[in-house]
């Protein structure tokens, strides 16, 4: 059996097709302003990299945001469930998954079968989510991957004590000002997000394996930095930013 | 696929009653004067019933005034925006919001004409967030005298009650010689005697009509408990409310034993803590497509409401009247008045401690047979909002699940409801429940 998955992220739009329980195809592109023609457009690349007819596809569930909005889709699902679904696949071992996107974060509990236990989320807060990463790049003059490189060669702690992404700005702007080393700032960045990602997800309980992933996931100092404030070590599947549209499309089939 | 047991419906046949006597109440809150009756202003926990003592009066509840007042945006937000332009703080109460902000404008909602005049303002501070400033405000804009019986003490569960019985008993018979003072009237004790029993009367009414919504199928969805709840709410003092609310018990136990459903696709029962967001009720019939029926929420039934809880059995029980009780006296002077009144309110739920109220809290859940209680961090309401989390946790950890939100109750800006309704979606999704339509 042939199913889609797509997340329709606030950013990016995926798309996973399964086929007999494996991954055949992935895609992704950014949301823009059309996310329906988008949709489509991701869809179709996914078929043509599976080597597959649209014909062929017996269901296709949606999640994410903009999960309602795709009207040749068979239903939808939201990222919570979606989420435990596909990290259940990809690292079964898992019980708590932080899954930390473009403009929301949360915080998931699961069991063994993949079924949600309970779930927190950030709502709209963009201190928590990775539109503040990119946010905060440009404040520093940097690219993200840049970003992320020079966090890891940090050698002092630099406060950044704002809970709002707007007066973070303003933060990091006065410690530009102050000359603050750019290397510390971004590591102070990146600590903010994951000390507030964390408080978050303390609201349910934190069983080991934990997992993190969304876009977010391929920040390793992020990574490295919700390590430090979880106090567990932290499992990232492969192409993180996957998992919701995966987990749709494994729904699909069930 | 999920089969969804259909249960046979009907509308409530009290139903057009019930909205009569709601706007007659709102009719009589503009017309007080006209009338020839005192228009005091107070706390909706007050025992206005009191009042009668002093003649024929009418009592604006400052809470539902601004529930009604916040579940219309077109007229709440203007009115909040006039509050806010004349330098009071956004994070107060948000029923207090709308009240000053019709108050300013001078528009009564219900009618569109002027705000009410009051006489005076006299009221129980049962809300610490903010209630005696606000009735404070109005006393300094309208020019009229206030009086606040301080019975906060009751909450506490060490001391000696019956220190705090004499010391609230003391302030209703200092307060009634405040009230002879200011309108030059003589209380009647017999008037005033007679009101309270009604009082008494109609919260035990609106408790066990709370409680007969344990029964499956629910037979009185929440958008219609809020819909009647202003009878028990403003006019529990009088024999009307009594006669409809009696009537309305007996329809619902009709309905019950003929298995009549508020919600006819009943197959996950909710029920809340606290008041709903106002401007948002349409969330109760949007969660009715997943078959979600709110059996009650546990402020109403003990805000204007009376119940008795037996912690030792896990039960919950109509409340009889005071004077029924065992060990209390009957009422037949102003001292008895007074002293019944403190006692009543010191031994009401209302006044639980807030580690009582966890028990009761799991035993309304398993009263209303309840799946899931959905809890709000409520950013209009600080009393509502106080311990939230660690219900929550009490709850969970009792196996009790429970979904989240935060939002503000009375303030449609401050409420994302696409958020709420995702949350919502994703919590039934996890119960195993999803739209029936789309099954």
């Amino acid at each position: 059996m042939i199913t889609a998955g797509i997340d329709m992220g606030a950013k990016t739009i995926k798309v996973v097709i399964v086929k007999d329980n494996k991954i055949v195809a992935r895609s992704m592109n950014p949301t823009g302003f059309e996310p329906v023609q988008t949709a489509e457009k991701t869809l179709e690349e996914a078929i043509k990299q599976a080597g597959i007819s649209r014909g062929d596809i017996k269901k296709i569930l949606t999640t994410g945001a903009g999960r309602k909005s795709i009207p040749f889709a068979d239903n939808s699902v939201t990222e919570v469930t979606a989420d435990a679904k596909g990290i259940n696949y990809l690292l079964p071992s898992v019980r708590t998954i932080v899954d930390i996107g473009a403009e929301e974060a949360r915080g998931i509990s699961s069991d063994a079968s993949g079924r949600v236990l309970d779930f927190s989320k950030n709502d709209k807060c963009a201190a928590g989510a990775g539109a503040f990463v990119e946010s905060m790049s440009r404040a520093l003059e940097l690219t993200v991957p840049l970003m992320i490189e020079i966090s890891h060669k940090s050698t002092k702690d630099a406060p950044i004590n704002a809970t709002c992404a707007v007066f973070a700005e303003s933060e990091v702007v006065s410690l530009i000002h102050t000359k603050i080393d750019k290397a510390d700032i971004a590591h102070a960045v990146h600590d903010a997000i994951a000390s507030r990602v964390c408080s978050m997800v303390r609201r349910i309980p934190i069983e080991k394996d934990v997992a993190l992933i969304g876009g977010v996931a391929n920040n390793t100092a992020i990574v490295e930095a919700m390590k430090k404030h979880l106090g567990v070590e932290i499992k990232v599947p492969e192409k993180p930013e996957y998992v919701s549209a995966l987990g749709a499309a494994l729904l699909a089939a069930a | 696929m999920t089969t969804v047991t259909k249960y046979k419906t009907a509308p409530l046949k009290c139903w057009q009653k019930g909205k009569e006597l709601r706007l007659e109440a709102y009719r009589d809150l503009a017309t007080g004067h006209e009338q020839g009756k005192l228009m005091v202003l107070g706390c909706a926990a007050t025992p206005y019933g009191m009042l009668a003592g002093l003649g024929d009066f009418v009592f604006l509840a400052g809470e539902p005034y601004g529930a009604s007042v916040a579940a219309d945006p077109p007229v709440s937000i203007p009115a909040m925006e006039l509050y806010e332009a004349k330098g009071y703080a956004r994070d107060m109460c948000g029923y207090m919001r709308n009240f000053l902000g019709t108050m300013f404008q001078d528009k009564y909602y219900f009618t569109g004409g002027p705000f009410p005049k009051f006489d005076f303002a006299w009221s129980v501070r049962h809300c610490p967030a903010g209630h005696p400033k606000w009735h404070q405000i109005v006393s300094e804009y309208q020019g009229i005298p206030m009086n606040y019986i301080d019975d906060e003490t009751m909450l506490g569960t060490d001391g000696d009650q019956q220190a705090r019985i004499d010391y609230v008993a003391g302030q209703y018979l200092d307060s009634i010689e405040w009230m002879e003072k200011i309108t030059k009237r003589k209380y009647d004790d017999e008037k005033g005697i007679e009101a309270m029993r009604n009082y008494f009367i109609n919260e035990g009414l609106w408790g066990e009509i709370n409680l007969l919504n344990g029964a499956i199928p629910a037979p009185l969805d929440i958008k219609s408990m809020f819909a009647l709840m202003p009878i028990s709410m403003l006019r529990r003092h009088e024999k009307v409310a009594i006669e409809f609310l009696t009537e309305l018990r007996d329809e619902l136990k009709e309905r019950i034993a003929d298995k009549i459903a508020a919600v006819p696709n009943e197959r996950y029962r909710m029920c809340m803590l606290t008041p709903p967001p106002w401007s948002f009720l349409k969330v109760f019939r949007y969660l009715e497509n997943y078959g979600v029926v709110f059996a009650g929420t546990y402020v109403y039934l003990i805000n204007s409401g009376e119940v008795k809880f037996l912690y030792d059995e896990g039960k919950v029980v109509p409340a009889t009247p005071p004077e029924k009780r065992p060990g209390w006296k009957t009422m037949k002077n102003r001292e008895d008045l007074c002293r019944t009144v403190a006692r009543w309110r010191a031994e009401h739920p209302f006044q639980s401690h807030l580690e009582t109220r966890k028990k009761e809290y799991v035993i309304m859940f398993k009263h209303w047979k309840a799946n899931a209680y959905l809890l709000l961090i409520n950013r209009g309401c600080v009393p509502m909002t106080t311990s939230m989390y660690d219900f929550q946790r009490d709850l969970n950890r009792q196996g009790i699940p429970t979904s989240m939100f935060e939002g503000n109750f009375a303030d449609c800006r401050d409420i994302d409801e696409t958020g709420v309704l995702d949350r919502l979606e994703t919590f039934l999704e996890g119960q195993g429940i999803q739209k029936i339509q789309s099954l």
